[in-house]
């Protein structure tokens, strides 16, 4: 029983790692896109005028108010008929990217107007003009204080790009599922890509961990929470 | 010509009028100290000197320049004027060496080293240099403070803005920001709201009198002390002399 599931895993094995290849390349081009997205909507909607404050708003409501399914279902099934026609792999990148710069955006919104705002009177003060204000004073802080929560949002891509599946993108819930229907061995080949997911996150947890506690600075943010689980 | 000329200042915040009318002059290197009860308008007036809040009528000049027009570039003037905050305003994901540097670095676009050996030169002159590694959090309030002097001194501005400096100190760390700014003295000018009368007696040329938005009355020291003209002036500065013992001299 063991050596024949052993069989079947390594048998399994090349078309999880395909899989595996797309969930990873999904999960960090979605991050990243996201992530600059994000920040621009983040700045959009805490130093923007009426116009720009309103655009993000819009934009975040809009992607938060709606299912990332029905999301990507608009961009591959939808957006052919105004014949914008995408790849798989091309519409579930811009579909999770674009939806997780709404999450990015509101979590380091949260995040810019933790910081006091003697912060930035005291970087205006010294002569340096709004744009130099956010990025040497205000940023530094208030990306150190979001750790956290996006490593949150890390996690979530990392499973949600599972959906990417139902626009027949080969991710790793895809290869499961072709395995699945080609054996019968739906509870081994599921079991199998749950612990796969599980390894992902528990490693990237750790990684992220890492990294913040290398960037903690006494008195911000992640370096109290660090300190916390220390002391 | 006066170095900063501050000309018929007003300033509301909603329909609150907070200053109504102010006008005064400063010199190079004169050290002029604003005292009056609290929600005068002190700190306002100050932020509306740098254009942190930029009033709604009036001008400032420095230099012969007028800050107030918007044709100026603000953050070019704003080099030359320091501020110093109540509450310290740090930046807090920088080392006090970085905290007086970045300015040179980032505004003045001075070289790094150079920049932070001018930044440990005036940690040095405020008493920190065995700080310079430290973050604000792991600081006391009063080496905070003096580390938000030596941000402010190294940008070689003509005038340095105190908001209540010590205000949010323990008594026992009060001092040693007094001394260091009392050591600033006849070296660059000072504008320092603060309820420290020792430190106004002492330290200042001159002695602004704040209350209701306006001026009440400015005079040396010596004058306001013992010969204030008005009336309320002399009922302010008589409670805040019973209050800390007319001896007391702030170090």
């Amino acid at each position: 029983m063991a050596a024949d599931f052993a069989q079947f895993f390594l048998n399994s094995l090349p078309d999880l790692f395909n899989g595996l290849g797309y969930t990873l390349l999904l999960t960090f081009i979605s991050i990243t896109a996201g992530f600059f997205l994000g920040i621009s909507l983040a700045l959009g909607r805490v130093y923007g005028n009426k116009i720009v404050n309103g655009f993000c708003v819009g934009y975040i409501e809009l992607i938060r108010g709606t299912p990332l399914l029905v999301q990507l279902f608009i961009i591959y099934f939808g957006l052919p008929s105004i014949g914008i026609i995408f790849t798989p792999i091309q519409a579930a990148l811009l579909g999770l990217s674009l939806n997780s710069a709404a999450y990015q955006a509101e979590y380091l919104r949260g995040a810019i107007q933790s910081v006091e705002s003697g912060q930035m009177s005291a970087a205006r003060s010294l002569g340096m003009n709004k744009l130099q204000s956010i990025g040497h004073v205000i940023l530094p802080q208030a990306l150190r204080i979001s750790i956290p929560a996006w490593s949150n949002e890390f996690i979530y891509l990392l499973q949600y790009s599972s959906i990417a599946y139902i626009i027949q993108v080969a991710e790793l819930t895809a290869e499961g599922k072709f395995i699945a229907a080609h054996t019968f061995r739906y509870l081994e080949v599921f079991a199998m890509i749950a612990v796969i997911y599980l390894v992902l996150t528990i490693v990237s947890t750790e990684i992220i961990d890492r990294i913040a506690k290398r960037l903690s600075i006494p008195g911000i943010g992640a370096a109290k929470q660090v300190s916390l689980r220390e002391g | 010509m006066a170095m900063l000329e501050v000309k018929d200042i007003y300033k509301s915040y909603g329909k609150v009028p907070i200053l109504k009318g102010v006008s005064f002059t400063m010199e190079k290197e004169e050290t002029k100290v604003i005292i009056g009860p609290s929600g005068t308008g002190k700190s306002t007036l100050l932020r509306c000197i740098n254009q942190l809040s930029p009033p709604d009528k009036g001008q400032v000049w420095l230099d012969g320049e007028e800050i107030t027009n918007p044709k100026t570039n603000i953050n070019k003037m704003r080099e030359k004027i320091g501020f110093v905050f109540q509450d310290f305003n740090l930046f807090n994901h920088l080392t006090a060496l970085r905290n007086v540097s970045i300015g040179l670095e980032k505004v003045k676009k001075i070289e790094k080293d150079a920049a932070q050996k001018r930044a440990l030169q005036e940690l040095t002159r405020v008493g920190l240099e065995a700080q310079v590694g430290q973050y604000p959090a792991q600081l006391s309030g009063g080496q905070k403070q003096r580390v938000g002097i030596a941000r402010a001194l190294a940008m070689d501005p003509d005038v340095i803005l105190f908001d209540e400096p010590t205000s949010a100190l323990d008594p026992e760390l009060i001092g040693d920001v007094l001394d260091v700014m009392k050591s600033l003295c006849g070296k660059v000018a000072m504008l320092v709201v603060t309820h420290e009368m020792g430190f106004a007696r002492n330290v200042a040329d001159e002695i602004i009198f704040m209350e209701g938005g306006i001026i009440v009355e400015q005079g040396s020291p010596k004058e306001m002390f013992t010969n204030a003209k008005m009336a309320r002036t002399k009922e302010f500065l008589g409670r805040i002399g019973a209050l800390y013992g007319e001896d007391e001299t702030g170090g």
